[in-house]
C-alpha cells in the first residue's frame, strides 16, 4: 500500500483497503467510512481520555489492543475491528462497568451489553460496587456517581477543553477514584459556575438536570413525547443556539447543538438553566436543603 | 484562572504554606506547577498531614484550582489528607517481608495497636476530608497510628518498617514502639542499610557494585580515585555519535523491566526536534526490588556521572532523578553528589570544560507504583496525578513537558560509565549474545541471606539462590516469583533455567526488575498470590476500566478462592480477566497485573491449597 | 468609522489571533461563550491583555492586566498610540494606503506621553509601553470592548480612540485582526441593523440620505421623516420639557434599567398616555395606561436575532404563549391596521423576506439557509454567498477600495462626576455571570448561591470604615441612597465600589447612577458615579426588609 495523494493514506480494515486522512484517528476514519465501533468515554471535540477501552481494535504488529479513539492512522496499518480478541475485550469492559455502576440511565451501554452478550453477574453478587449516595446540593443538577463510569468527559469540559473553570478533578485512586469537587465540597461552595457543560457531556446519567432527574424519578420523563426546537438564547449578545426539549408544551431541558460554531454544544448557566421565567417551563421540586441565599 | 472560593484557613496553616513555598524559593512569586509535589512533601513534613484548608491556600498561592490540587494529593499514598496522631509508622505489608516474619509482625501490631491505616485511594473522607484517622484502641498504653504499606524496598532487612522516613530493619513490635516514642521529625541520613559481603564469590561479579562497601559514597575524591568521571571526560572527547555507537555495540538493554535497547532510545531522543530532557527513573517500587536503592546509596556519583553523559549525548540541559518517596537516604546521597559535582565543575553551567550545561534536579515520588511507568512518572514530575498517558506518542518524541525525553532506569544508567570507560567489548565479556553484561538480582523472601547479587546474565536461578544461602535447612523451594509482582511464578523444576531475557521469555516469564522472591514449602502459595492481587488493586491508578475494575475483581475472586469458596467458573473468569487486562489496559500496570495470578493457577491446581 | 456598525471579526478568529486586547469588557461573566473562543485562542498561544478598573474574572486570565482608573480610557489609548508612533511601530504602508488624517491624530496624541497617561489613568508608564509594543508587533490582534467603554458620557470618542489604534497598526480587515464590540443583549446588533436607531433605516442606511429614504418610501408607500429622531436620553429630555407626552414602550423596563431611575420613574409617571408591550408586568408597565401582553420572542414566536459577530440566527416557537399574549409582530400589525395601514404579514418570515429585498446586507439569508447553517454572518448578498467572517478586507486592497479609514483625534476628559469630600467613593456598575439586566428573566431560576446584589468594596476601605463582609451598608449619591449588603472584594482598587444591577426589587442600583449621557450615542454614564458609604447594621442582624431606597429631592 502506498500514499495515494498528499494527506491521504491507505489502511486495511478487516481485509478491505480504505483511504484515510493523515492525522485522523482510527475511529474518525472508520466512522467516516460507516464502520462504527462501540465508544463510551469518547466525545468528539474533547481530548480523548482513552479510558474506557471499548473502542479497542487489533492492529497488526501491536502487542496489545489499541484504542481507536486516540490512535492516529498510519499508512499501511492493518486493522481488525471485530476479531474474537477484540470482542472478548469489549465484552469484558461492559461486564466490568455494569458490575460496578448503575447503568439504568445509560441505554447505549445497555445496548452494547446485549450486542456483546455481556454477563456482569458472573463476577458474583457480592462484589464491590461504586456505591455513592445521590448528591443533590442545588436545584439545577443532580450528581449520582453511582452511575459514573469515570469517562473524564466532565473533567475535560470543565477544564481545558472548554470552560477553564476547573471545578472538577478526579480524586483518589484505583477503584476508589471519583470525580470530585475537592474534599467533597458541595457544589454551591465549590468553584462550579453551574454552566452545566459537564451535564451535557455526561454519557451515563450520573450528571442530570434536576428537572429531568425528578421527572424520571416520578416516571413522567418520556423522550418519545418530546420535541426539540432550535432557537437562540434570549440573554446576552453572543447568540448561542439553544435546543429546547419540550414535553407537553413544557420546556424540560435545554441543550446546544454540538456541531455549532458558536457554542460547540456549550452554554452558560443562564442559557442552560435560566428558562424558569417562561410560562411553559417545567420546574423541579424545591428541596429546602438545596435552596437558601448566601 | 480564577481564584478558589475561600475555605476555612487557620493562621497556622497559612504560615505553614507560606514558609514551605519560601523554603522552595517562592517567598513572593508563584511557583510553577512542577513544584507541587515538593511543596506537598514539605507541607506534610511540617504539619504531619495535608489539611483541606492548607491545600486550598497552597492552590491559591500556586495559581491552581483546589480540586486539581486535591486530586493530586489524594492520588499518592504517602500524602495524608486525614490527620494522624503521632509519628508516621509504616510497616511493610508485602510479599517478601510477609514471608520473613512480616505476617507475624503485622498480626502482632494489630493486636497491640488496632487495625492499620491503609491507603484506599478514597477521593475524600465522608466528613469532607477533615477527619482524624483511626480510633484509639486503648488508652492505658501506647497506641500507635500505624500503616500497612506496600513493599518499602527493604527486603534485605525484612521484615521492615519505617518511622518518619527512618528505616527499622528486622522490625519487631517492641522495636517499633521504642522508635516511635523517641522519633522526631528531623531527618538524619543513617548508615547504609545494605551490608554486602566485601568480596564476591563466584558466580558473583563486581562491576556495578565495585565501589559498594569500599568507597565512601559521600566523597567525590574517593569516587574519582576509583575510576569515577573518566567516562564523562572520554564521552566529551568522543562526541555524542561515538557514545551512542559504543552503547549500541554493548547491546545494553533497559534494566527497568521492558528490556528495550538503550542505544535506540538515546539515538531517537538525540535526533528529535525540540527541547530535550533526561530522566532517571529511580522510582523503584516493584515489590521485592531494592537494587536501585543499593546503587544510589552506595555509588551515587556513578548515577550522576551517567546522567551527565546521557544529557550531553542527547542534547539536554536539564535532567531529573525521580526517586521513590521512601528512599530518603538515597535522595540525600544523590543530592550530596550533585552539590559536590557542581562544585567540582563536573556539573552545572560548564560541564568539565565542555562549554555545555547540565543541571540535575531530584524529584521525590510520593507512593505510587504506577509512577514507575514512564509517562505516569512524567506527569508526576510535572506536578500532576501519576496517570499514564496514551502511547504513542512515545517519550522519545513527546515526553516530559512535551519534549523528547530520554528515560532510563538507575541500573541501566549505572552501566553507562563502565561501557564508556572500559569499552563495549569488556561489557560483552559477561552474559550471552542477546543478554549482555551483568544483572543485579534481588533475592528475598524465604532465603537465609537475602540481598542484591550481581551476576552475569546466564547464571542459573539455582546458582543465584545459592548466593543468598538458599532456603532454610529442611525446606524446599515451592515457587519463585521472578520479576516482582508483575512477574511470574517459576516452579521448582525450573531452577536450572539460565537467567537471560531469552530463556525466561521462552519459559513464559520475564526478568522484569530482577526480583526473585522465594517461597518455600512452609507456607501456602495462596497467601502470596492473594497479596499480589491485593497489591495491584491498591496500586491501579483507576484511569482505564480493565485495570480499575479488573484488578478489583481479580482480588475478590482470588480472595474467595483462597478462603476455600471457589465458584465453578472462577478460574475461567480469572483467565478471561487476565487476558483482557493484558490486551486492553492503558499501561503496563494493568497489562501485567494478572501475570503472577495466572502463572500461579497451575501450581495451585496441583493441590497446594491451604 | 469604517462604514458598517458591527464587529469586524468573528468568534472563530479569536481562536486564531495572536493578541486579544479586552478593554472595558468582562466576557468571562457577561459573554461566557465568546470567552470560550478567547480561551481557545489563549490555549493556541494568543496573549491576553485586559484593561479594566476591576481585576475581573476575565482579568484573572490575562497575561497583562492594566488597572485603569474609571473613565480614563481615552488617555490610555492615546498614550498607546503615542508610543506606537514615537517608537516607529506604526504600519506605515497600511496607513498610507488605507487611512486618512494621521497628522491630526499624531498632533493630538503627542502630549499623551506614557508618563502623562500614568498620572491620569494610574497605569504605569512602563506597562503602557509594553502593551503598545505588544499590540503593534502582534501578527494579528483583536480589540474587543463592552459597556466599560460605551456606558460613559464620551463613549463614542472612546471607541474612536480604540479604532485609531487599529488604523495605526493595520489590525483591521484581516483574518484574526479587528475590532469587536461585544453586544450586551441578544439582538442589540439586529435592532440596529433593522433600523431601530434614531438615525438609521434597515440595512444601515442613513435616514438623512434622500436616496435611501426613496428606496424605502417606494417599497412601503409612505413618506419617511427626513430627520434624525431622538435617542432615549433625548426622549427623556423631551419628556422633561413637556415636548413628549405619549410613549409606546416595547420590551423594555426603563424605570429600572436606566440611570438615575428616580427621575425616569417620575418622567414616565407624568406622561399623558403610556403604552407598554411586554411579556411581564414590569415596573414600567405598572405605570402604563394600556398594557399589551406579548409572547416571548425566543420561545413563543418565530423570528431572527443578530449576534455580536453579525450572525443572523433564527428564533423559533417551541411552546404556546400563555393567555392572550400575542407575537409582537402581530400586535404591531394590528395596531397599524387600526391606524389605517393595510399590513398583511402572515408570519415573521414574511417580514424577514421583505428585509431581504431592502437591506443589502441580508438578501442571501433565507429562513431555510439560516436554519441549515446555524445562522449566517452579514453581509450575505445572495443565496450562494457563505456569509462574511470579517469586514473591510477592502482596506488591504492596493490601492484601497472605497472610503479610507479616518483617524478621529479625540481628547480625554474626566467622567462627569468624580469623588469629592461629600461623596468620596467612585461607584462603577456591571454584570454578574448568573443574572441578567433587571432580573426579569434571571430572577426566577434557582441560582444556587442566592439572588442578591451587593456593594462590593475593597478590604482596605472596609477596614477603614469598620465594615465587615455581610454588613448592611448605605450607599448615597447626589440622586438618592440605598441599603445593600457589603461584600469585601480584593479585585477592586481602593476607593472604587462595584455594584451589579440585577435586583432592582431589592437593591435599585440605578437610583445612584448618573444620567449624563454621550451626545453621540445617547448612552448614559452608568459606569461612574460619586457616592458615600456608611455601615448601617452588622452581618446577621439585618433582614431583607431593611434593604431599600430613599430618593433625594435633587435626584428626582
Amino acid at each position: 500500500m502506498s500514499v495515494t495523494k498528499t494527506g491521504t493514506v491507505t489502511i486495511e480494515v478487516d481485509g478491505r483497503p480504505l483511504d484515510a486522512e493523515e492525522g485522523a484517528t482510527v475511529l474518525q476514519t472508520l466512522r467516516r467510512h460507516g464502520i462504527d465501533l462501540p465508544t463510551l468515554c469518547h466525545y468528539e471535540g474533547l481530548t480523548p481520555a482513552s479510558a474506557c477501552r471499548a473502542c479497542v481494535v487489533e492492529i497488526e504488529g501491536a502487542r496489545t489492543l489499541v484504542p481507536a479513539c486516540s490512535r492516529p492512522v498510519q499508512n499501511g496499518m492493518k486493522i481488525r475491528t471485530n476479531s474474537e480478541r477484540v470482542r472478548r475485550a469489549r465484552k469484558m469492559v461492559f461486564e466490568l462497568l455494569a458490575s460496578a455502576v448503575d447503568t439504568s440511565t445509560y441505554p447505549e451501554l445497555q445496548a452494547y451489553m446485549r450486542e456483546y452478550g455481556a454477563d456482569p453477574a458472573r463476577f458474583g453478587d457480592d462484589v464491590a460496587r461504586v456505591s455513592e449516595p445521590v448528591r443533590e446540593d442545588n436545584l439545577l443538577y443532580v450528581r449520582d456517581y453511582d452511575k459514573c463510569i469515570l469517562c473524564y468527559r466532565c473533567v475535560e469540559v470543565c477544564g481545558e477543553n472548554a470552560q477553564f473553570t476547573f471545578a472538577l478533578s478526579v480524586a483518589g485512586r484505583g477503584f476508589q477514584a471519583r470525580v470530585d469537587t475537592g474534599a467533597g465540597t458541595p457544589l454551591p461552595d465549590s468553584r462550579c459556575v453551574f454552566c452545566g457543560n459537564c451535564v451535557a457531556v455526561c454519557p451515563s446519567g450520573a450528571l442530570m438536570p434536576s428537572i429531568e432527574y425528578h421527572m424520571r424519578e416520578a416516571g413522567t420523563w418520556d423522550e418519545g413525547r418530546q420535541q426539540v426546537t432550535t432557537t437562540t438564547c434570549p440573554y446576552c449578545g453572543v447568540g448561542c443556539p439553544l435546543e429546547l426539549h419540550v414535553q407537553d408544551n413544557r420546556i424540560v431541558k435545554v441543550t446546544s447543538p454540538r456541531d455549532h460554531p458558536v457554542t460547540y454544544g456549550n452554554l452558560c448557566v443562564k442559557g442552560r438553566f435560566g428558562f424558569a421565567y417562561v410560562e411553559g417551563a417545567a420546574t423541579a421540586p424545591v428541596a429546602p436543603a438545596a435552596t437558601g441565599r448566601d | 484562572m480564577e481564584r478558589n472560593p475561600a475555605r476555612p484557613l487557620t493562621d497556622e496553616e497559612r504560615t505553614n504554606v507560606d514558609e514551605v513555598l519560601a523554603g522552595l524559593g517562592f517567598a513572593d512569586t508563584t511557583p510553577e506547577r512542577r513544584h507541587l509535589l515538593p511543596a506537598l512533601h514539605a507541607l506534610q513534613a511540617k504539619q504531619g498531614w495535608l489539611s483541606p484548608g492548607s491545600l486550598s491556600y497552597l492552590a491559591d498561592r500556586m495559581g491552581l484550582a483546589f480540586p486539581d490540587v486535591w486530586g493530586v494529593a489524594t492520588f499518592y499514598a504517602m500524602f495524608r489528607t486525614q490527620k494522624p496522631k503521632g509519628p508516621r509508622v509504616q510497616v511493610c505489608n508485602d510479599v517478601s517481608c510477609r514471608l520473613r516474619g512480616g505476617e507475624a509482625l503485622l498480626t502482632a501490631m494489630e493486636v497491640r495497636h488496632g487495625p492499620p491505616y491503609r491507603f484506599t485511594g478514597a477521593a475524600h473522607s465522608p466528613a469532607g476530608g477533615d477527619g482524624v484517622m483511626g480510633d484509639s484502641v486503648a488508652t492505658d498504653r501506647l497506641v500507635i497510628d500505624w500503616e500497612a504499606v506496600p513493599c518499602l524496598g527493604l527486603c534485605d532487612v525484612s521484615p521492615a518498617a519505617m518511622i518518619d522516613g527512618r528505616v527499622i530493619p528486622n522490625a519487631t513490635v517492641a522495636g517499633i514502639e521504642a522508635a516511635a516514642v523517641k522519633e522526631g521529625r528531623e531527618f538524619v541520613p543513617g548508615p547504609p542499610v545494605y551490608p554486602p559481603a566485601a568480596t564476591a564469590s563466584a558466580p558473583e561479579v563486581r562491576r556495578l557494585f565495585a565501589r559498594v562497601e569500599h568507597v565512601d559514597p559521600a566523597s567525590l575524591a574517593d569516587y574519582r580515585r576509583t575510576g569515577g568521571y573518566q567516562a564523562l571526560l572520554q564521552a566529551i572527547a568522543m562526541g555524542p555519535e561515538a557514545v551512542i555507537a559504543e552503547l549500541e555495540q554493548s547491546g545494553l538493554l533497559g534494566r527497568g523491566g521492558a528490556a528495550f535497547p538503550a542505544a535506540r532510545k538515546w539515538r531517537a531522543v538525540a535526533s528529535a526536534p525540540g527541547v530535550h530532557w533526561v530522566v532517571c527513573n529511580a522510582d523503584e517500587s516493584e515489590p521485592g526490588t531494592f537494587k536501585d536503592r543499593v546503587l544510589m546509596e552506595n555509588d551515587p556519583f556513578a548515577i550522576i556521572e551517567a546522567i551527565t553523559i546521557a544529557a550531553l549525548t542527547v542534547g539536554a540541559e536539564e535532567a531529573f532523578i525521580y526517586v521513590r518517596g521512601e528512599y530518603e537516604t538515597a535522595a540525600a546521597r544523590l543530592e550530596n553528589a550533585i552539590r559536590q559535582a557542581e562544585e567540582a565543575g563536573l556539573l552545572g553551567n560548564d560541564v568539565a570544560g565542555s562549554g555545555r550545561a547540565v543541571h540535575i534536579e531530584i524529584v521525590r515520588g510520593a507512593g505510587a507504583y504506577v509512577c514507575g511507568e514512564e509517562t505516569a512518572l512524567f506527569n508526576s514530575i510535572e506536578g500532576r496525578r501519576g496517570e499514564p498517558r496514551n502511547k504513542p506518542p512515545f517519550p522519545t518524541e513527546v515526553g516530559l513537558f512535551g519534549g523528547p525525553t530520554l528515560i532510563n532506569n538507575v541500573e541501566t544508567l549505572a552501566n553507562v560509565p563502565l561501557i564508556i570507560r572500559d569499552g563495549a567489548a569488556a561489557f560483552r565479556q559477561y552474559g550471552t549474545a542477546r543478554s549482555t553484561g551483568t544483572k543485579l538480582f534481588c533475592v528475598s523472601g524465604q532465603v537465609q541471606n537475602p540481598g542484591v547479587f550481581e551476576v552475569p546474565f546466564g547464571t542459573t536461578l539455582r546458582q543465584v539462590l545459592a548466593l543468598a544461602g538458599g532456603v532454610a535447612p529442611g525446606r524446599r523451594v515451592q515457587a519463585v516469583l521472578c520479576g516482582g509482582a508483575a512477574g511470574t511464578f517459576l516452579r521448582p523444576d525450573q531452577l536450572d533455567i539460565p537467567l537471560t531475557y531469552e530463556d525466561l521469555q521462552a519459559a513464559g516469564g520475564t526478568i522484569g526488575s530482577g526480583a526473585l522472591m522465594v517461597v518455600d514449602d512452609s507456607v501456602s502459595l495462596w497467601q502470596v498470590v492473594l497479596r499480589v492481587a491485593d497489591f495491584f488493586r491498591e496500586e491501579s491508578c483507576g484511569q482505564c476500566v480493565p485495570c480499575r475494575i479488573g484488578t478489583q475483581r481479580q482480588w475478590e475472586i482470588v480472595a474467595r478462592m483462597a478462603a476455600g469458596r471457589e465458584r465453578p467458573h472462577d478460574r475461567q473468569i480469572l483467565h478471561d480477566l487476565g487476558a483482557v487486562m493484558r490486551d486492553a489496559s492503558l499501561c503496563g500496570l494493568g497489562q501485567t497485573a494478572s501475570n503472577a495470578v495466572l502463572s500461579a493457577l497451575p501450581l495451585l491446581e496441583k493441590g497446594m491449597e491451604a | 468609522m469604517y462604514g458598517a456598525g458591527g464587529a469586524t471579526t468573528s468568534y472563530e478568529e479569536m481562536e486564531h489571533t495572536s493578541l486579544l486586547f479586552l478593554w472595558g469588557a468582562n466576557p468571562r461573566e457577561a459573554h461566557p461563550i465568546i470567552f470560550h473562543h478567547m480561551l481557545r485562542g489563549i490555549k493556541n498561544g494568543a496573549r491576553l491583555v485586559v484593561v479594566d478598573p476591576r481585576f475581573t474574572s476575565t482579568a484573572q486570565f490575562a497575561h497583562i492586566y492594566l488597572r485603569v482608573r474609571v473613565g480614563t480610557d481615552i488617555a490610555l489609548a492615546n498614550a498607546i498610540g503615542q508610543v506606537i508612533l514615537e517608537e516607529g511601530l506604526a504600519h506605515q504602508a497600511f496607513i498610507e494606503n488605507a487611512t486618512e488624517g494621521l497628522s491630526a491624530y499624531q498632533e493630538k496624541v503627542a502630549r499623551y506621553t506614557p508618563e502623562f497617561a500614568e498620572a491620569v489613568t494610574g497605569v504605569p508608564a512602563s506597562q503602557i509601553r509594553t502593551v503598545a509594543r505588544l499590540y503593534a508587533q502582534a501578527p494579528r490582534a483583536i480589540i474587543a470592548w463592552t459597556l466599560g467603554i460605551t456606558e460613559h458620557h464620551n463613549a463614542t470618542d472612546t471607541v474612536y480612540a480604540l479604532a485609531n489604534l487599529a488604523n495605526l497598526t493595520g489590525h483591521i480587515g484581516r483574518y484574526g485582526a479587528g475590532l469587536a464590540p461585544l453586544r450586551g443583549q441578544n439582538n442589540v446588533q439586529g435592532g440596529g441593523d433593522m433600523g431601530a436607531l434614531p438615525n438609521r433605516l434597515p440595512g444601515g442606511f442613513e435616514v438623512e440620505n434622500p436616496e435611501a429614504r426613496a428606496r424605502f418610501e417606494a417599497a412601503w408607500g409612505v413618506k419617511i421623516p427626513p430627520k434624525v429622531g431622538r435617542h432615549q436620553s433625548l426622549m427623556f429630555d423631551g419628556m422633561e420639557k413637556g415636548e413628549i407626552r405619549v410613549a409606546y414602550v416595547i420590551g423594555e423596563n426603563p424605570v429600572m434599567s436606566e440611570a438615575n431611575h428616580a427621575r425616569v420613574e417620575r418622567l414616565f409617571a407624568g406622561l399623558d398616555f403610556l403604552v407598554v408591550q411586554d411579556v411581564f408586568l414590569t415596573e414600567t408597565a405598572a405605570l402604563a395606561d394600556v398594557v399589551l401582553p406579548s409572547a416571548l420572542s425566543w420561545v413563543e414566536c418565530d423570528g431572527t436575532v443578530t449576534s455580536s459577530e453579525r450572525r443572523v440566527q433564527l428564533v423559533r416557537k417551541a411552546v404556546d404563549p400563555p393567555g392572550e399574549a400575542r407575537d409582537d409582530i402581530m400586535i404591531i400589525q394590528a395596531l397599524a391596521r387600526r391606524l389605517g395601514h393595510d399590513w398583511h404579514y402572515t408570519s415573521a418570515e414574511d417580514v424577514w423576506n421583505e428585509v431581504r429585498t431592502l437591506s443589502p446586507l441580508h438578501p442571501g439569508m433565507s429562513y431555510q439557509r439560516l436554519a441549515a447553517a446555524g445562522g449566517l454572518q452579514w453581509p450575505c448578498p445572495d443565496e450562494d454567498h457563505p456569509g462574511t467572517k470579517f469586514l473591510h478586507d477592502r482596506l488591504w486592497k492596493w490601492p484601497v477600495e472605497g472610503k479610507r479609514a479616518p483617524f478621529v483625534p479625540v481628547d480625554w476628559e474626566p467622567p462627569r462626576e468624580t469623588p469629592d469630600d461629600d461623596f468620596p467613593f467612585l461607584l462603577t456598575t456591571g454584570r454578574r455571570l448568573e443574572f441578567y439586566n433587571t432580573g426579569t428573566q434571571s430572577r426566577a431560576y434557582h441560582w444556587p448561591r442566592g439572588q442578591m446584589t451587593y456593594v462590593q468594596i475593597h478590604p482596605a476601605d472596609a477596614e477603614r470604615l469598620g465594615i465587615q463582609d455581610g454588613d448592611l451598608v448605605q450607599v448615597s449619591s447626589r440622586r438618592g441612597s440605598l441599603r445593600a449588603p457589603a461584600r469585601l472584594d480584593p479585585t477592586l482598587a481602593p476607593g472604587l465600589l462595584f455594584m451589579a444591577f440585577h435586583h432592582p426589587d431589592l437593591v435599585p442600583t440605578n437610583l445612584l447612577t448618573v444620567d449624563a449621557w454621550d451626545p453621540k450615542s445617547g448612552t448614559a454614564e452608568f459606569k461612574a458615579a460619586a457616592v458615600a458609604l456608611k455601615r448601617v447594621a452588622p452581618r446577621g442582624s439585618w433582614t431583607e426588609d431593611m434593604l431599600g431606597k430613599e430618593v433625594s429631592r435633587h435626584g428626582a
